[in-house]
């Protein structure tokens, strides 16, 4: 972190009387539904700056906290309605839905934990929006859904919910890894008007408040999430894009090539982590 | 140290929003909205607890829950919003404790206002300031 | 009838008779204030729910009205008192006239 960030976030401190000290309660324990998640676990070996992982879900005042704690309060449980509704909904040439072949969503109970991972098939890294659209567009002869917007998010969520308190466990090695280079290199790179990095909030300054923001480790364990800001389920893309535009940058596209690496990187920053998905966030 | 013309443009720039946060009441609607509840009765205080957050995490989805134990019906106000009305809740002969909770909007930082009207006919009222700021990246 | 509205409520399956119960509910409702203009500059109009009545056995629980300061998706939650067996019916009234009901059954022991 530069000398002119320390002095920039400090003023922000100052001006706003806001301390370090923040509301959030960083040791409470979240149970989902009577199941424990994992939101803190040492950083995976990868990591050479970070010696814990911590969700998201540490960094939110304890109104927000309580919020995922049941299915019912949870807001984004709403769209895993929607998405279960489009699960059974039969579209395309070839007259299916999604349970015309998966029954039950369950069998993709640890699909979100991979995720994203390389299809030797596609010969590409793929992100559970691949599967969706790929379903789609093969199996049901419908049209793809776009990439960030509320069907999709919501089938991600019926998809992700599946897995919720599995531990993240994205591959790093093999075919991704080039790829994977590509990310870190992205999340280390500053860009925009503000000239900042991911990591520049997300690893150098994590915990404290810039103004009414308690900076989190940005990661992705809770995704798609639903924030209280906008009212709807966000993708991972679609926050990848709201940070860039944030630090006044020109985001990359949603579901391109940028996107996806940095999804890869990210995500495997929150390997040990529980699957949240849909988390509830600020 | 290195400042240059952009941090400082950022730094002054943070100042302005600090002296945009007004605190105005709209006292004529908010007067109206409880006269039209309480018929211009006297309004005490206790018996009634308004529960918020004390910094609420965006302005969206702001938590509240309100309580009087001897209450028939609770008005509800927020009096930094364009309209200071939140919601009136009128108990029936089959609630229970009298007491709600619920999500509001709050535009800005402001007080936030729950009358009761028990059930004796007098009025009771409970405030707090939810402190609403917007994220540090205006986001 | 606005789009993607779906009210959702939790309800205890059994009580014994007298019990006071927490009762939660939510409607997925855009809750539209009036204050907000589309890109054109064009105010886009109110569109709220208005009203959320419960009732048990005919007879009231709660009558909430409900202001533009409601948030996306009302959300309530209250106790009631079941006497006995029956039904709980949950009505919302949309700004557009729209009344969406729910219904769900208590057996009191």
């Amino acid at each position: 972190m530069s000398f002119f960030n320390k002095i920039f976030v400090g003023s922000l401190l100052l001006m706003l009387g806001f301390s370090t000290v923040s509301l959030a309660d960083e040791s409470a324990k979240l149970v989902v539904e009577g199941q424990p998640m994992i939101t803190r676990v040492k950083a995976p070996s990868h990591m050479e700056n970070v010696d814990e992982i911590r969700s998201g879900w540490t960094f939110r005042i304890k109104e927000t906290q309580s919020l995922q704690m049941d299915d019912f309060e949870n807001p984004g449980m709403i769209f895993v309605d929607k998405g279960l509704d489009l699960w059974n909904k039969v579209e395309g040439s070839k007259n299916k839905a999604c349970a015309s072949c998966h029954d039950d969503a369950s069998e993709f109970k640890g699909l979100r934990t991979v995720m994203p991972r390389w299809n030797e098939s596609a010969n590409a890294l793929w992100s559970l929006e691949d599967h969706v659209n790929n379903c789609r567009t093969e199996q049901m002869g419908a049209e793809p859904l776009k990439w960030g917007a509320a069907p999709m998010d919501s089938l991600i969520a019926v998809i992700s919910l599946q897995s919720r308190g599995m531990p993240m466990n994205v591959k790093i090695n093999g075919a991704v890894a080039p790829l994977w280079e590509i990310g870190k290199e992205l999340f280390y790179t500053r860009v925009g008007q503000l000239d900042m990095a991911c990591s520049n909030c997300h690893e150098d300054n994590y915990g404290i408040m810039i103004r009414a923001d308690h900076l989190s480790q940005g990661q992705i364990n809770g995704f798609p999430a639903y924030r209280l800001k906008n009212a709807k389920l966000n993708s991972i893309h679609a926050r990848f894009k709201g940070c860039m535009k944030n630090i006044r940058a020109t985001p990359y596209e949603v579901g391109g090539d940028e996107f996806r690496a940095l999804e890869l990187y990210v995500a495997s920053r929150g390997n040990g982590l529980s699957s949240e998905a849909p988390s509830v966030r600020n | 140290m290195k400042i240059d013309r952009r941090g400082l443009l950022a730094v002054g720039g943070s100042l302005a929003c600090t002296t945009l946060i007004p605190f105005k009441a709209i006292a004529s609607e908010t007067d109206e909205a409880i006269a039209k509840f309480t018929g211009g009765a006297n309004i005490g205080t206790g018996g009634i607890t308004l529960t918020t957050p004390e910094i609420a995490e965006n302005g969206n989805t702001v938590p509240i829950s309100v309580e009087s134990g001897k209450a028939s019906s609770i008005l509800l106000l927020a009096l930094g919003n364009p309209n200071p009305n939140v919601a009136t809740i009128n108990f029936g002969p089959l609630s229970g404790s009298r007491m709600t909770s619920t999500r509001i909007r709050l535009r800005k930082t402001q007080e936030v206002v729950a009358i009761a009207k028990l059930e004796d006919g007098s009025f009771t009222k409970d405030v707090k300031t939810v402190k609403v700021t917007i994220g540090g990246c205006g986001g | 009838m606005a789009k993607g509205v779906k009210p959702r409520i939790k309800v205890p399956k059994q009580a014994s008779a007298g019990d006071m119960i927490t009762i939660k509910t939510l409607i997925s409702h855009k809750m539209e204030t009036g204050l907000r203009k589309d890109s054109d500059g064009n105010k886009i109009p109110r569109s709220i729910i208005n009203r959320f009545t419960c009732d048990f056995n005919g007879e009231n629980v709660v009558d909430v009205g409900l202001d533009p300061a409601i948030s996306v998706n009302p959300y309530f939650q209250f106790n009631a008192i079941v006497p006995e067996s029956g039904e709980f019916n949950f009505t919302w009234y949309d700004d557009d006239g729209s009344v969406y009901e729910k219904a769900k059954k208590i057996t009191v022991t």
